[in-house]
């Protein structure tokens, strides 16, 4: 190793220039062969992440998430396509010559060492001098709150404990970017929430570039600036939190992040720039943007909590439909009422509990359910 | 260590008196079982024997310790056999090594055959093998001494050191070396500070056992030594005048090494936390 991992790329970080993204992945591709027959696992991932971002990689197992995460890392090698980090082109470059580190999903801390030499390992490899090390190593074990432990075996620690000194082994060695698989998998519900908090605390106060893989939409959710949901080795839809959630491109975005109503239906007409669906006898659906013909037959999405149920028709401006209340749960909060169309589909829609917590419809009744047009979106396939 | 067993079971699990009882008495037969013959071998050793055959005991001595050199070539075989066993267990240890890291961490053509290979090795009776080795020494011109046993001697241990490393490495967490990899290490720095000590166990476990095969085999040394005498070939051939007290005196010794360096082992793994 002839550089540090603290001056590789600083060149690219020249004063007046364009900021150059931390990570660019441009048109990877990794195929597998499995039994004689290439499988591909990533099928063309171009994306960019900016310095000091939050960004997830969001799909269900099998989705290529990991393998994405594993190619920036360097322990797969892409088939096709070009992996930069800060603008150096990596893709043949060996995992222990990348300035970033990795938090693994089963921690992978070395067993023969303390916790004090986990941490420390990366520095030593490095060649940093020893004072340097034992200063780093304290202020990183401060951060993650685990000063005192030094001389703990990981196998005398408990998960979350184990999970911070993974963390902590990683980011010692200040990476230009931090990669984390499914870090939290293993540890119980609590546990994992005041790690997400913990998580963003941390990455708030280094600063560095966090790239999260999880199948968990909350987590994602919850901590992301930006989030890349991938299916099937193609991203889906790549946007913030909020965009993912109420305008999700896909039916599979649609149905992967929280619960989601899609509704099929034919363009009626278009009314100045909303495309108004017959749905059932009586029903309107108007999806606002996207340029739609009538006739043309379209999906739409709508949150569960968007809808406001009613016995009573709605006003003109907004989606309306009937349907016939088939169930409703109380759930503390709020209220979940599933809703049958005349169509057969079923809605799902949460109606807060408000002081006066009466549910507005029971079983059987008859109900209309309206909501606003620009809540609703029509979705690619 | 067998008898923490029916202990930790007692506590767990509360059981009848008497059925308690026959746990520990079946047990204790076991081990007595077990350990019998070589307390015997330990205890001749004191033996204050008169005549050539050591099978009565006579009453205490340690005069057996201080005769320990009185046959001159029973030093010369017990030397050979020392050596020989180190040299097959450097050689051995470090293919074997190998051989466990490369079946218990990749996927490559040959395996089958390899695994096919080593436990044909462990499993064809010492005869055939003996008797095989020696033809292909004559047909091949090699002139059988120290050198053919080692070889022997290696080609017969060389399959459980393989297999005791690789039982270590499939039970070691593949994204621990790519960890090490990640935090800058280099594929050879990985091996020494990461691998390594997380293989040593087995390693040092593989290492005893082909030891144990070397110090005390007989039969395939039998047919590949030459003129080349070793300990239990002496053994094999005393036993026909009686067997002095020092054979059970330098069998005490090379039993307590192998014990100390097991215990040993298996000390330092439990505190190591691997």
């Amino acid at each position: 190793m002839t550089e540090t991992q603290e001056g590789a790329g600083a060149a690219a970080d020249a004063p007046g220039a364009p900021p150059v993204p931390a990570i660019e992945l441009d048109g990877v591709v990794k195929e597998y062969l499995a039994h004689g027959e290439v499988v591909q696992a990533v099928k063309g991932v171009t994306l960019t992440i900016a310095e000091g971002e939050f960004f997830s990689l969001l799909g269900p197992s099998g989705c290529g998430k990991t393998t994405t995460m594993r190619m920036v890392a360097g322990f797969e090698e892409p088939t096709r396509g070009t992996v930069r980090l800060h603008g150096r082109d990596v893709t043949d470059v060996p995992p222990d010559r990348r300035d970033v580190n990795m938090v693994f999903q089963s921690y992978a801390l070395f067993p023969h060492m303390n916790v004090w030499e986990n941490v420390a390992f990366g520095l030593k490899r490095r060649k940093v001098p020893s004072g340097e090390i034992a200063r780093r190593v304290g202020e990183m074990l401060e951060i993650v709150a685990l000063t005192g432990r030094e001389k703990r075996r990981p196998r005398e620690m408990s998960g979350g404990q184990q999970q911070r000194v993974a963390l902590a082994r990683a980011l010692v060695n200040r990476p230009r970017a931090l990669l984390l698989d499914e870090p939290l998998g293993a540890l119980d519900l609590k546990l994992r929430q005041a790690m997400q908090i913990e998580l963003k605390r941390i990455q708030r106060e280094v600063g560095i570039t966090f790239v999260y893989v999880t199948h968990d939409q909350s987590e994602a959710l919850t901590m992301s600036d930006r989030i890349a949901v991938m299916n099937d080795g193609r991203i889906e839809q790549l946007a913030g939190p909020r965009e993912i959630y109420e305008r999700p491109a896909t039916a599979f975005v649609a149905g992967f992040i929280g619960t989601s109503n899609l509704l099929r239906g034919t363009v009626d007409r278009v009314e100045s720039g909303c495309a108004v669906l017959r749905v059932g006898a009586e029903g309107r659906v108007l999806a606002a943007e996207g340029a739609h013909r009538a006739g043309e037959a379209i999906a739409v999405t709508v949150r569960p909590e968007k809808i406001t149920i009613s016995t009573e028709e709605p006003a003109g401006g907004l989606s309306a439909v009937r349907g016939t209340v088939s169930e409703v749960v109380y759930l503390g909060l709020y209220n979940s009422y599933a809703v049958s169309l005349a169509d057969g589909a079923e809605v799902t829609v949460f109606q807060q509990n408000a002081l006066d917590s009466t549910s507005t419809a029971e079983r059987g009744d008859a109900v209309w359910l309206s909501w606003q047009p620009q809540h609703s979106y029509a979705i690619g396939s | 260590m067998s008898a923490s067993g029916p202990r930790s079971a007692g506590r767990t699990r509360p059981r009848g008196r008497w059925t308690d009882r026959l746990l520990r008495i079946y047990v204790w037969l076991v081990l007595a079982w077990l350990f019998l013959p070589i307390a015997v071998m330990i205890v001749f050793g004191f033996n204050d024997t008169q005549s050539k055959s050591n099978v009565s005991w006579q009453g205490f001595t340690l005069k057996w310790w201080g005769r320990l050199d009185e046959y001159p070539d029973l030093v010369v075989a017990v030397r050979n056999s020392l050596l020989i066993a180190l040299v097959s267990v450097a050689v051995t240890t470090v293919l074997g090594t190998l051989m466990g890291l490369a079946l218990g961490r990749h996927r490559f053509r040959g395996q089958g055959a390899t695994n096919l290979a080593m436990f044909a090795a462990i499993s064809s009776p010492e005869l055939v093998m003996g008797a095989s080795l020696l033809s292909l020494f004559i047909s091949a011109g090699v002139e059988t001494g120290f050198a053919t046993v080692v070889i022997a001697h290696v080609l017969f241990s060389l399959s459980f050191v393989a297999i005791t490393v690789r039982a270590r490495v499939v039970g070691m967490d593949a994204s621990i070396e790519e960890a090490a990899r990640d935090l800058g290490a280099t594929p050879w720095t990985t091996f020494w500070r990461v691998t390594f000590p997380m293989i040593l166990p087995g390693v040092v476990a593989g290492a005893l056992l082909a030891f144990a095969l070397s110090i005390d085999d007989f039969v395939i040394t039998q047919f590949t030594s030459g003129a080349t005498q070793t300990f239990p070939l002496w053994i094999w051939g005393a036993t026909r005048i009686g067997m002095p007290p020092q054979v059970n005196i330098i069998g005490t010794l090379i039993f307590a090494v192998g014990v100390a360096v097991a215990v040993l082992n298996a000390v330092t793994a439990r505190r190591r936390g691997t």
